[in-house]
């Protein structure tokens, strides 16, 4: 069986992992001191599962242990800034380097095709997982920002009291509005402020479902027996908004959150006074 | 008048999630060519209310920029096509303030008059295609 052929690899295990990593270094992908243990035990623990092997790869429990080391190393080597290609490529190489220790063991080109082939095999298998925890590692990160950017996005801040101002940046979805409204509302609650300011410098375009989020969150602001001012409405925006023909006339709108504070501290009949010198 | 397409290309739009990458390609286009930040906005938000009806009508689809140019001016062309039921009444639905989903009902005329060239072809049960262009300076 070609199994005896790829067990043999084990007795040739030292001058495997010198063409190993002669081949890493000329690839590229050569990391030195730390790769070296990693290297040598993966080499260890792969041969001798090959020894052992009986039957099919994927049932091997030895094999089990031989993937999930593959996958911390490539997890480690990612970390450690390597790419996906470099991954792959530690593999790779080492294919390479057990294929041609393979020639050397095995006279027969029959035998040597199938013990190639198993090799294959199996090494393209872990390939493959190396590629698979290196998404996985990816979409965590990916997870976790999402998490934190819909965490910091809607921040509803006291700028006096009885006033709220909420700054919404970036696109308003109903996802979103959903939130931005909730948060608003609640806060208007806890508050006891009797007007809130919705701040929309940094969302780039207003188009007809943005208005429509916009007048629903101001109606139900003022259900709420609140008034609502939407602010931050920039040159290009208003213009855009008349072409569009969304109607916006009953809502108090201000070009900049200072005016929008000026008119709210009139409606509180507050007056901002400079004081005088004696 | 003839115009010329520089560059090209295509973008599927199956949630909406696609929505922001696109218009930001949009967007990139109109700055490579220089139009101005008003002129920008109209064409996002144009862009925006049609991926939107593609959406939301059409089940999804597929976009196509393109950088065109007409000898004198300069432009972005964005087309929308759908394979969904199509529009029944063409007329209806270019008017102000109709709506057969709830909204405000101002996607397609409002959008018509944010850009220079409007087109709509639409077929009941085989899809609605959208074809919009802002010149630079228009």
């Amino acid at each position: 069986m070609q199994n005896n052929f790829l067990g043999g690899l084990k007795e040739h295990e030292n001058r495997l992992l010198t063409v190993w990593s002669q081949l890493l270094i000329e690839s590229g992908s050569d990391d030195g001191a730390v790769e070296e243990e990693e290297s040598k035990e993966f080499a260890s623990l792969f041969l001798s599962a090959l020894a052992t092997l009986n039957g099919r790869f994927q049932d091997s429990q030895e094999f089990e242990k031989v993937e999930d080391l593959i996958v911390g190393i490539s997890t480690s080597r990612g970390k450690r800034g390597f790419s996906p290609r470099e991954n792959a490529q530690y593999l790779t190489t080492f294919k390479q380097a057990s294929s041609q220790i393979l020639s050397e063991l095995i006279t027969d080109s029959e035998n040597l095709y199938q013990a190639n082939l198993e090799l294959n095999a199996i090494i393209d298998n872990m390939t493959i997982m190396t590629f698979e925890a290196f998404m996985r590692g990816r979409e965590d990160i990916i997870s976790r920002q999402v998490d934190e950017i819909s965490e910091i996005s809607t921040p509803v801040i006291t700028v006096w009291e009885g006033i709220v101002a909420l700054p919404i940046i970036g696109t308003l979805d109903s996802s979103r509005t959903q939130i931005v409204m909730e948060n608003l509302l609640q806060q208007i609650v806890d508050t006891g402020s009797s007007i809130a300011i919705l701040d929309i410098s940094g969302v780039p375009a207003v188009d007809s479902l943005v208005a429509q989020h916009l007048i629903k969150t101001v109606s139900a602001t003022r259900l709420m027996g609140a008034e609502c001012i939407i602010s931050g409405i920039r040159p290009e925006i208003a213009q855009t908004v008349v072409h569009l023909g969304i109607d916006l006339t009953g809502i108090i709108t201000k070009a900049s959150l200072a005016s929008a504070l000026k008119t709210a501290f009139d409606m509180l009949q507050l007056t901002v006074v400079k004081r005088k010198l004696v | 008048m003839t115009t010329i397409t520089n560059s090209k290309e295509e973008a599927l739009i199956i949630r909406e999630q696609d929505v922001v990458p696109l218009r930001n390609r949009v967007k990139e286009y109109g700055v490579k060519i220089g139009m101005s930040i008003l002129n920008q906005t109209k064409l996002i938000t144009a862009t925006s209310e049609l991926v939107r009806n593609l959406l939301k009508y059409g089940g999804g689809g597929k976009v196509i920029i393109e950088s065109v140019s007409n000898g004198r001016d300069n432009g972005v062309r964005v087309t929308f096509i759908d394979n969904g039921p199509g529009i029944a009444d063409l007329s209806l639905a270019m008017k102000d303030g109709y709506s057969t989903g709830k909204s405000l009902g101002l996607g397609l005329p409002g959008t018509k008059r944010l850009v220079n060239e409007f087109d709509i072809k639409t077929e009941l049960g085989n899809g609605t295609t959208v074809t919009i262009t802002k010149w630079k300076n228009g």
